[in-house]
């Protein structure tokens, strides 16, 4: 397997799936020209060209449109955002067109589009370029959201989602374009939508995380291995539909739960996959599930706060000892 | 002036010589409602205007058979019959939530949709019984959705403000206003994509001229060229707030010069001069893959929706526009044009009034929505 950095993994999803089927397009400010605000899109407007490779004025809420109308009579559109932020002045396409059309019009009009560009923290770009959206699209039914946590996953869910008939909001996380892995080579790969990854196997803690918190996750689960408890991580990859039973069996088997997350708590994502275990699990937990979430502020400029608001390793290895109750 | 500004100017001046001059007297007069006490203009003048107006259209029927003449008729007064059955059921509680009617608007979807190839687009807001009428949709299902039945357009999922019809090309019934406007842009850069010469009508209300969404996408359509016709039905009213009371600038016509687009203002109660200048607009957008942006001043007889209470207008005012009611004018010409008689024109009527009448008797008689259809169509498989 090829070693390869998550940019580099989303780039050949994209070139993949537009050399695939010719209804694929792709479309975003800086998309084409400029080579990706991220240079996840370089090189594909060569190939491509103006047809396939579009780019737009700045003006989200018309090429958000645009796009679903585009999906409403056969094309499959690749919305890039460049970056998940700019996406609220988009959101009653999304929402009130996108996530509904199938339902409203009794079933006669599909929306295959993927809305994608990065989300939640970046370095140092205060508060209206830094936030974690993911709830708010994983509240509506109609809508997939994914996010990946390595480039192998980000490739093959990429694909399956340019592929699903359904739109899918597909959320990359902009501290990780860089990271590295291993990505299968063959042609055709791709990972379902929907299914949970086991990223490290353990039996006294399970660890949910998500995004970036994953090598957060895994680097706690490490040091904790040290300290002689055994994590287990888990990555949804797909907030929505959630694969909740891979989480339930694996509380089933720990008994303890740490969700963590970058994105604020109040009616986020955690606190969804904490009731589902409450509801389906609490004969299973030993401890309440605790939740590890950024913090309830606008994200702060300066280096030091910034820090101070997003979950680290350090916090996530005291909430696994805390319901562990080893320091109590 | 620069060189962008000079070609705009030209554009519109084009377009603007294919614009009736009774129009715009029109579009002054039609300026001035709105205001509650306003002066309103005395028998003889309405009745000179009217004059005018119906002279200008009996010039129009020149090129059309009869007919199409006739058929053009039989879909407004079809349309009109079906609006008041809707407000007799919706009175019945038959038809739940909102409502919006279409009465006196008929001549704008009729017009403009018989300009339109079966395989061509229509989007429009959530006053569209009419356009899903004019489209070729059957009463009987456009009826069974808003009674909210399984026998319904949308499977009674949508209702009122939701009818679809994927085999007619009619892509919705959209209910945030303007929302429809840049699916409209992105139906019509399909057709470019894809390379077929399909083009695409969107409609709207003037009030959706204020939101981003209009202008985000007149410039994306202007920008690259995509074969959509933005018709704005102008009925002067946004709910309960007039025109003059939410536009800074009234012509809305004008607006597409800041995306040099061509446009045109035309009489919406003139069936005929709404059908020539879609023409128009379609040519420009079947043949050379460009968009046009009209509007269409028509007016709203009945209030907003069936729970509108109507004191921001007068009494005397509806009445006036009653006076320029499309089926009456057009009624008037055919006669005069000797294409029409009481006997035909009492057998559309009759017709109408069945089919309306059947309509509501489909929509009774189907199924509610099995309860198992409230958790299909949530995702496609």
């Amino acid at each position: 397997m090829a070693v390869i950095t998550m940019r580099e993994a989303l780039n050949q999803a994209l070139r993949e799936e537009l050399r695939r089927d010719e209804t694929v397009f792709l479309m975003g400010e800086e998309v084409a020209e400029y080579q990706g605000a991220y240079k996840v899109t370089k090189g594909l407007w060569e190939e491509f060209g103006d047809k396939r490779v579009i780019d737009t004025p700045i003006t989200e809420l018309g090429f958000a449109g645009l796009g679903v109308g585009a999906a409403m009579v056969g094309l499959r559109p690749v919305i890039e955002f460049m970056t998940f932020n700019f996406s609220i002045l988009a959101t009653d396409q999304i929402i009130n067109s996108a996530a509904k059309m199938l339902y409203m019009s009794g079933g006669q009009f599909k929306i295959p589009i993927v809305f994608r560009g990065p989300n939640g923290s970046a370095f140092q770009v205060s508060s209206q370029h830094s936030q974690a959206l993911e709830s708010w699209y994983a509240y509506f039914p109609g809508i997939k959201v994914v996010m990946p946590s390595t480039p192998a996953d980000a490739k093959g869910l990429l694909k399956s989602a340019i592929r699903d008939d359904n739109p899918v909001i597909f959320m990359e996380q902009e501290r990780m374009y860089g990271q590295k892995g291993e990505v299968p080579e063959e042609e055709d790969f791709t990972i379902p939508l929907g299914v949970a990854d086991v990223k490290r196997e353990g039996k006294d803690a399970t660890i949910v995380a998500r995004s970036l918190m994953v090598p957060l996750a895994l680097k706690a689960a490490e040091e904790l291995e040290k300290q002689g408890v055994s994590c287990e991580v888990i990555d949804p990859r797909t907030i929505r539909p959630l694969d909740i039973e891979t989480i339930i069996n694996s509380v089933k088997k720990t008994n303890r739960v740490v969700v963590a997350e970058e994105s604020h708590p109040f009616c986020g994502v955690g606190a969804e996959i904490s009731a589902e275990i409450h509801e389906r699990a609490f004969d299973y937990l030993d401890a309440p599930v605790r939740r590890l979430s950024g913090a309830e502020v606008p994200m702060p400029y300066a280096k030091n706060l910034e820090k101070l608001a997003i979950p680290d390793v350090n916090q996530i290895i005291k909430a696994v000892r805390e319901v562990a109750y080893l320091d109590s | 002036m620069t060189r962008p500004a000079l070609e705009a100017e030209k554009l519109n001046s084009m377009t603007k010589q294919a614009t009736p001059t009774e129009s715009r007297a029109g579009a002054e007069d039609a300026s001035a409602t709105g205001v509650a006490e306003q002066e309103i203009a005395d028998t003889d003048e309405l009745s000179r205007e009217h004059q005018d107006q119906k002279a200008k259209q009996i010039d129009r029927t020149a090129e059309l058979d009869p007919e199409t003449l006739l058929k053009l008729l039989n879909q407004m007064i079809l349309i009109r019959r079906f609006e008041e059955k809707c407000a007799e059921s919706y009175s019945l509680g038959k038809i739940g939530g909102f409502c919006h009617l279409y009465i006196g608007q008929e001549a704008v979807a009729v017009g403009a949709l018989a300009t339109l190839r079966p395989d061509d687009y229509v989007l429009t807001s959530y006053r569209e019984h009419g356009h899903a009428i004019a489209k070729g949709m059957s009463p009987d299902e456009v009826m069974a959705e808003l009674y909210g039945k399984a026998g319904g357009c949308s499977s009674g999922k949508g209702g009122s403000m939701h009818l679809f019809d994927a085999d007619l090309n009619f892509l919705g019934g959209h209910a945030i206003v303007g929302g429809q406007i840049p699916l409209a842009t992105g139906v019509a850069f399909a057709s470019k994509y894809k390379g077929t010469d399909q083009v695409t009508l969107c409609f709207f209300g003037e009030a959706a001229v204020n939101q981003g969404a209009f202008h985000e996408s007149l410039n994306m359509a202007q920008l690259w060229k995509l074969p959509c016709i933005y018709i704005c039905e102008n009925n002067q009213y946004g709910m309960g707030t007039s025109l003059q009371r939410a536009m800074s600038l009234h012509d809305v016509s004008q607006k597409a010069c800041a995306y040099e687009m061509a446009s045109e203002f035309v009489d919406g109660m003139d069936v005929l001069a709404v059908r020539e200048a879609v023409l128009r607009a379609v040519d420009r957008a079947r043949k050379d893959y460009l968009p046009t942006l009209l509007e269409i001043r028509t007016y709203r007889f009945m209030g907003h929706s069936m729970s509108d209470p109507g004191n921001y207008r007068t009494r005397a005012e509806i009445e006036k526009h009653q006076e320029r009611d499309p089926i009456k004018l057009f009624t008037e010409s055919l006669k005069e044009k000797g294409v029409l008689d009481d006997d035909r024109l009492a057998q559309m009527e009759k017709e109408a009034r069945e089919v309306s009448e059947r309509s509501a008797r489909f929509a009774d008689e189907s199924p509610e929505p099995d309860p198992k259809e409230l958790f299909t169509d949530i995702y496609a498989s």
